[in-house]
This record gives C-alpha cells, sequence and structure tokens, in this order.
C-alpha cells in the first residue's frame, strides 16, 4: 500500500488517480500508523511552506515522516510542496522544515538582468537531468513536465541535485539523497512523462 | 524557459461537446471525455471546459464531466462557467479541475476572486475577461472595455485597469478573449494582448480568432502571449496540434513536444 500523506492541502485526489490509472493500489491519511507501515510514501500538493508545516506538526506527521519514512529508508516521493517540506528550511514563511535532505528552498528573482520574471513560474519546463536515478528510468533527458512554484530548492551538497532546470536562472527542480526524491514539478499533470516517473517510484526497490 | 502553451477550449452544454466533433468519426462524438483524452494524446498542453448549461441541473452535470475527464487526463485541465461562489470553485477543484476560471461573475464581484485566492492560492484562480474595442475614452484609457454575459453587457471599465485589478485581488492567471476577433479566423487581438501582457506579473492567455498557424505565431512572438486558447482551428481537424507545434518549432518558438514512451 502506497500512503499519500493527507495535511489538509490541495492536489491529492489527482495524484491518487495517477497512481489508481497506473494500477497502483494507494490510500490518502493521516494516520501515522498507516503512513509508517505503508511500503511507500509520497506528500504531494499545493500550498505554502509554513502551513503545510503547521499542519504536519498539528497532526504529528513530521516526526513519523522523519522517523517511520525516511530515517526508516522506505521509498519517500516529495512533489512540489513537498520538496520544501523535506529541506531544512523555507523562505516562503521563515517555515522551520523536516531537515531530512540539507538545503533550503529561495524565492525566485523578480528580475533578471532588467527582464521582470513572472512569479509564480506556470507551465511546461524542460528538465535536465544531471545525475542517474531510477526514477528516470525510461525518460528521455531534457523531457517537459509542467511547473508551479515560487520558490526552488538550494541544496547544501551537490549530490543531492539530480536535475536541473531554467526559469531566469538554473535551478535545482530534483532531489535526492538514499530512499527519498522529491520533484519540484506535478507528476501527477506532466502527461506521460510525469506518469513514468511516478510509476518507477512505485516500482523502485532500494 | 517555459513553453508556450496551447490549450483547446471545449464549450459543454449539459454534458455534451457543442461543437468540434467533426473529427471524431466514432460513437463518442461530443462526449467531452473523449474530447479530452484526443486532446490530451495530441499533445494539448492544457484544457478550458466552459459550461454553457442554461439550467438548474447544470453543476451536478459538469460535475460528473469533470470527475470523469480527471481521471483520463494527466495534464492541467481548467473549468469556467457560471461559477460565481467559493463554494462552485470548491465543487469544481475538488471534481479534479486544477484551475477554476471566473468571468462575469468576478465583474459582479470582485471579492470573489481575492477570498477564492485565500481559499485555494492563486494558482487556481483564472481571470477571465472578455473585451471590445471601444476607441479611446475618458474612462477607457486603452480603447478597450470590458463586456460581461457573452459580450452583450458593457461595464464601463477599462480593460487594462480591470486587468490590474484582478491580479490585485489575487488573479494567478489572466485570459483575454477578444469579442471582435473571436469567429473570425483572423488572429488574436494583438495590441490588448501585449498591453497586458507586458504589464501585469502573472501569465497572459490569448483568447479569440485563431484560424491559421500564423495567428499563434503572433500572438507569442509580437503579443507576448504566455499561452493560448484555441477552439475551431483544431476542432475540425485542419490544424492538429502535432502540426501547430511542428510550425511554431520551426519558427522558433519554444513549444513542448510530445514525449514517446
Amino acid at each position: 500500500m502506497i500512503a499519500i500523506v493527507d495535511y489538509r492541502a490541495g492536489n491529492l485526489t489527482s495524484v491518487k488517480r495517477a497512481l489508481e490509472h497506473l494500477g497502483h493500489e494507494c490510500e490518502i491519511t493521516d494516520r501515522a500508523e498507516r503512513i509508517a507501515s505503508a511500503s511507500r510514501v509520497i506528500l504531494p500538493g499545493v500550498g505554502a511552506a509554513g502551513a503545510t508545516m503547521e499542519n504536519l506538526r498539528a497532526l504529528g506527521l513530521d516526526e513519523v515522516l522523519k522517523r517511520d519514512v525516511a530515517a526508516a529508508g522506505k521509498p519517500f516521493l516529495g512533489i512540489c510542496i513537498g520538496i520544501q517540506v523535506l529541506l531544512d528550511r523555507s523562505d516562503e514563511n521563515a517555515a522551520e522544515c523536516l531537515g531530512v535532505i540539507h538545503g533550503h528552498a529561495a524565492r525566485y528573482p523578480e528580475a533578471v538582468d532588467g527582464c521582470a520574471l513572472k512569479v509564480p513560474q506556470i507551465g511546461w519546463n524542460r528538465v535536465r537531468q544531471t545525475q542517474a536515478h531510477p526514477i528516470f528510468a525510461g525518460v528521455p533527458d531534457n523531457s517537459w513536465f509542467y511547473f508551479v512554484n515560487s520558490y526552488y530548492p538550494i541544496v547544501d551538497d551537490p549530490k543531492n541535485a539530480i536535475a536541473v532546470s531554467d526559469y531566469g536562472i538554473q535551478f535545482v527542480a530534483a532531489i535526492a539523497k538514499s530512499n527519498v526524491i522529491a520533484t519540484q514539478f506535478h507528476l501527477e499533470k506532466s502527461g506521460a512523462a510525469g506518469l513514468k516517473l511516478l510509476d518507477n517510484f512505485c516500482r523502485w526497490n532500494l | 524557459m517555459l513553453a508556450k502553451r496551447i490549450i483547446p477550449c471545449l464549450d459543454v452544454r449539459a454534458g455534451k461537446v457543442t461543437k468540434g466533433v467533426q473529427f471524431l468519426k466514432n460513437a463518442d462524438i461530443g462526449d467531452p471525455v473523449a474530447m479530452a483524452r484526443y486532446y490530451y494524446e495530441q499533445g494539448a498542453d492544457e484544457l478550458v471546459f466552459y459550461d454553457i448549461t442554461a439550467s438548474n441541473e447544470r453543476r451536478s452535470i459538469m460535475l460528473d464531466v469533470v470527475a470523469a475527464v480527471a481521471r483520463e487526463i494527466f495534464i492541467p485541465f481548467s473549468v469556467g462557467g457560471g461559477l460565481r461562489t467559493l463554494e462552485d470553485m470548491r465543487a469544481v477543484l475538488l471534481a479534479g479541475a486544477e484551475k477554476v476560471s471566473i468571468d462575469s461573475g468576478a465583474v459582479r464581484n470582485p471579492q470573489i476572486i481575492a477570498e477564492g485566492a485565500r481559499a485555494f492560492g492563486s494558482q487556481c484562480i483564472v481571470l477571465s475577461m472578455q473585451v471590445k474595442r471601444t476607441g479611446i475614452r475618458p474612462n477607457l484609457k486603452t480603447g478597450y472595455e470590458v463586456v460581461i454575459d457573452g459580450g452583450r453587457v458593457p461595464t464601463g471599465r477599462d480593460a487594462l485597469e480591470w486587468a490590474r485589478e484582478g491580479v490585485r485581488l489575487g488573479a494567478g492567471e489572466l485570459v483575454i478573449n477578444s469579442i471582435d476577433q473571436d469567429g473570425t479566423y483572423k488572429g488574436y487581438e494583438l495590441l490588448l494582448t501585449q498591453l497586458i501582457s507586458d504589464r501585469v506579473s502573472v501569465p497572459v492567455v490569448a483568447s479569440g480568432g485563431a484560424g491559421e498557424p500564423e495567428h499563434l505565431r503572433e500572438v507569442f512572438t509580437a503579443a507576448h502571449a504566455d499561452a493560448a486558447i484555441v477552439a475551431s482551428i483544431v476542432h475540425y481537424g485542419e490544424h492538429p496540434i502535432p502540426e501547430l507545434k511542428r510550425y511554431l518549432a520551426d519558427a522558433g518558438v519554444e513549444v513542448r513536444d510530445k514525449v514517446q514512451l
């Protein structure tokens, strides 16, 4: 059973629909014991870092995700806001996050070389795979993925960055560390390429 | 760099697509789910559904359509038409739409934009505006007026001023529908699209008038649109999406090529 963590954010059902389409059993849950006993865990969603962390703490799920998922070696996927939650902190609402992968989330600049940058980034962008990872199996380098984000990850250890993209600046689009992986783009809204990555995660054996 | 988006628009009345079915030569004619899947497979970057049902059962029928579409396609889609309250929006988003599109309802009650953005995030709230060329007047500094109710009712509001107000209230994207260009096949409203796109901080989607691939090129390059809504140009099969994208790519416009997996 794959657990999709319910922390009162939007966009949980679209991940569930995508997994069902791929034939993977899953459950949206906020129960610690279901998450701790799941075979894999996905932390998806759209939202702000501050509110997301508050909700996770209020539900008592922050420690569960750290101890029973990340540290327990369980395959763990963060999507969009999920990538920020995995870092130490986010500049959005000055939120303290889980610290599973060291780094922080920074906001895109308002202008680059005098040209205004529209923030949030909304739309399809190319993702360059900078390190091999099982989640990219069968997905061509420079494939397009759907982004909706104002913040992007900056990791302390470059080895944790596995893909980059360009939006005014080059930014890290996916991060990974042992059993943990997170993408800034929405796998559930990125057509065939996104579904392939989701499927790869569901079949990923460490 | 972001790809310029091509967004087919489907008008749905009582659960059926009202036009653009001539090339689907099978039993699914008029089925919005079949149409959505077709465009998804063709490489559409996003879809928009407008509910033009004029009856009381409209909401439940449309929600069934939205839920069925969401099970079949895995790209973003927005839903508009008759959304007036936060509850209307919530129902559509819960059924599986990525965004809601508000139009006349927002002109009548601009606070709905702010309420929607607060409740669901700006990225969910698309302000769709119908605009008409009027010539410059004291209250219409750009010479374009916002009209509502299918273009029949003038509001006296300047289009750029309303666009800025919508963004200030929390709209995450703007759709500029030109009443003058719509149905002409002569191209998008370039002047106003550029005027707004260059002056707001959110993506601008052009709508109305596409008849030739060239029209998409000019709205992306000359008018700086981030996305373009297409209807007849793709619905009648004359210029399928892959052809439009090839044309744009050859013209140096960044578009998303569909991945073959």
